[in-house]
């Protein structure tokens, strides 16, 4: 699909606002509609959409393994450390009073944006995981970025 | 020290997630398999004194509040003698298996998986003692995918020594997503009857539904037993109970050593103990055996368990498939136990979840090493190894004495109980499916202790005793499960309060 200009205008194209919406989306989680499982959902949808056009392996190279990998993990343990924070604290587990004691309202937010953070990246690290196994491997062009024989079918 | 005692309810679950998370980044080389150790470890530190905590409550209870929201809004976890007991043997046989695991996993799993290998394995864990301990219908639902979906990996990481793991755990897969989501569509219900997720709320909300089943305008019948049905058939496909048992011997037989024994002794035991939990808590005895008589069909199938379980158990060549059909056998004397609802009953069934867990976890530790040291459990493979592997063949043989209920073994004080269960409900016939299921398991373990003993082997190899780090976690369960028969008082105790506590809160 990469030899077609059309595809790739309008993939680069689309890419930087996918992303901008994928952060507002998470900027807006805490008290408004957003929030972080969409907004993972749409990151890793741009990334998706590069990696559908220009293949797999020119996707892993922008992403490796490795990172996805890592953040798949790393989300979960923002959320559950924020909790682990609100306990060493003095509070109950994920009791976001304790992040600004005094002022439980104030916290409130301040408690969810964290633990959104924590959604979205895992989220979108698992997002990249299910789309890396699903093509790795499984196309011969993946294994020489540089190929251009497999696809030309489909883009004329 | 007071920070963490009082959080203990939270830290005994979020520790071994977090934990998990770090082992599938850090993991690798043999770190994985010490941050598991450390991990359960402390898990088994945990409920104890968890336990020790309830028993020492005026009212045998301990609640905490997930980030401090009140109780029909927020999470809540509770902790009673019931579920402290499940977190006891849960994080016990956890911090055993897992100290047994290093050497058998690394041997028949792929060494770049292992940090996954543990990870999985304490999101497992993870999962088991949430569903125990949490006080959240909805909660208990999220856990158990929890603990599933990572069993269904862990059977299907036994794909290196047979490719039938990959069938059995997508079959473990396909089955076990229907109890879960047939538990989902249940708590549906019942939260459409009552607008709660608590279960102590929503059984406090059932009671002017049921109250209103007696008067000329019903309301919320068909939906209330429509979702009770749905729970307990997704939860009878959790356990194993006899005619939704068909999951369970391949994903045992086909999994890797250790994860059989995890799942064998804990896995069957958590969908037990949250069975019971929905019966005599969350819908309440009057509703589920006095309206429904959902007892008799309990009876009926576990009846059926004990004696068909024990049957094909007879037939099997492959050990750890005997065992497995047993574990079904076994299945059936606690599910027994509780339909039984008396006191005897239910102690009953809280001692053999423990017993049970001992014995048979002891037992697939021993066909571990058998595994490890011989390469298969075939019936073959375990001919004349009594003169080889005397220690591991001994244990195992003591724990097959268990499993019959020979007297001054731990299988003995549950079929005790429950036998006289039997007899005070005037059940004349099940004490003798008791009994004959008894007869049968000393058939079945009859034939693997004289091809242990009597076979000989053909070809005369030089089989070594295990590695000690083996062989002492086999000998730990084992020697447990004989200590417990011959000294049942600290299991009778704990089961007692729990039985205690559960007819008391019959509504």
């Amino acid at each position: 699909m990469k030899d077609n200009p059309i595809m790739r205008l309008a993939v680069r194209w689309n890419i930087p606002f996918m992303a901008i919406f994928a952060l507002y989306t998470q900027t807006h989680g805490e008290l408004g509609p957003g929030g972080g499982f969409q907004s993972g959902v749409i990151m890793a949808a741009a990334f998706i959409l590069y990696g559908l056009v220009f293949g797999g392996a020119e996707m892993r190279r922008v992403v490796p393994r490795w990172f996805t990998d890592l953040l798949g993990a790393l989300g979960v343990l923002i959320y559950a450390g924020a909790g682990v924070y609100t306990m060493a604290m003095g509070y109950e587990f994920l009791d976001y009073a304790a992040l600004m004691p005094g002022n439980p309202g104030g916290a409130e937010p301040w408690g969810m944006t964290i633990v959104e953070y924590g959604v979205g990246i895992t989220v979108f690290g698992v997002m990249m995981t299910i789309f890396n196994e699903i093509t790795e491997g499984t196309n011969p062009e993946d294994n020489e970025p540089t190929g251009e024989s497999a696809d030309t079918e489909y883009g004329n | 020290m007071e920070l963490i005692r009082h959080n203990l309810p939270a830290l005994i679950v979020v520790t071994p997630l977090v934990m998990g998370l770090l082992t599938s980044i850090i993991g690798r080389r043999g770190l994985g398999w010490w941050m598991a150790m450390g991990t359960t470890a402390a898990g088994l530190a945990m409920s104890v004194q968890l336990l020790v905590d309830v028993l020492s409550q005026g009212d045998r209870t301990l609640e905490y509040l997930m980030g401090n929201w009140p109780v029909p809004f927020g999470i809540g976890y509770s902790v009673d003698p019931l579920n402290a007991t499940v977190l006891l043997i849960v994080s016990l046989l956890s911090a055993v298996i897992t100290l047994y695991a290093r050497k058998s996993v690394a041997s028949e799993v792929p060494a770049g998986k292992l940090n996954f290998f543990y990870a999985l394995w304490l999101f497992c864990i993870t999962g088991l003692l949430g569903i125990t301990i949490t006080g959240d219908a909805f909660n208990l639902y999220v856990l158990l995918e929890i603990s599933s979906l990572s069993t269904y990996t862990l059977v299907a990481l036994g794909k290196d020594r047979n490719r039938r793991a990959l069938t059995s755990a997508v079959n473990y897969l396909v089955l076990g997503s229907i109890g879960a989501c047939f538990y989902l569509v249940g708590v549906a219900y019942l939260y459409m009857a009552t607008g709660s997720l608590n279960i102590a709320d929503i059984a406090e909300r059932l009671q002017p539904i049921y109250a209103s089943w007696g008067t000329d305008e019903p309301v919320y019948q068909k939906t209330v037993i429509t979702g009770f049905a749905f729970m307990a058939v997704g939860l009878s496909l959790k356990l194993a109970l006899f005619p939704l048992h068909g999951w369970l011997p391949n994903a045992y037989t086909y999994a890797p050593s250790s994860v059989s024994a995890l799942l064998a002794s804990t896995a069957t035991k958590v969908g037990a103990y949250a069975f019971i939990r929905v019966i005599f808590t969350l819908v309440g005895v009057g509703f589920a055996f006095g309206r429904l008589h959902t007892d008799v069909a309990l009876m009926v199938c576990s009846g059926a368990a004990i004696l068909v379980g024990s049957w094909l158990a007879i037939r099997q060549t492959n050990v750890k498939k005997l065992l497995a059909y047993s574990s079904i056998a076994q299945i059936g004397y606690i599910a027994l136990g509780f339909a039984l609802a008396n006191r005897d009953g239910i102690t009953a069934s809280v001692i053999h979840l423990f017993n049970h867990a001992l014995t048979k976890g002891g037992m697939f530790l021993a066909l571990g090493i058998v595994m490890y040291r011989v390469g298969g459990t075939r019936l073959s493979d375990l001919r004349g190894l009594g003169r080889k592997l005397p220690i591991t063949m001994g244990a195992f043989t003591a724990g097959g004495l268990g499993l019959i209920g020979v007297p001054l073994t731990s299988g003995f004080i549950s079929k005790w109980y429950l036998v006289s269960a039997c007899l005070e409900r005037g059940r004349y016939e099940l004490a003798g499916v008791v009994l004959v299921g008894s007869v049968l398991a000393l058939v079945y373990v009859w034939r693997v202790v004289e091809t242990i003993y009597f076979g000989k082997r053909e070809d005369e190899v030089t089989v070594r005793e295990a590695p000690a780090s083996m062989l002492v976690p086999t000998l730990i369960l084992v020697g447990a499960s004989i200590y417990f028969g011959v000294d049942s008082s600290f299991t009778t105790h704990i089961a007692g309060e729990a039985a205690d506590f559960l007819l008391k809160v019959k509504p």
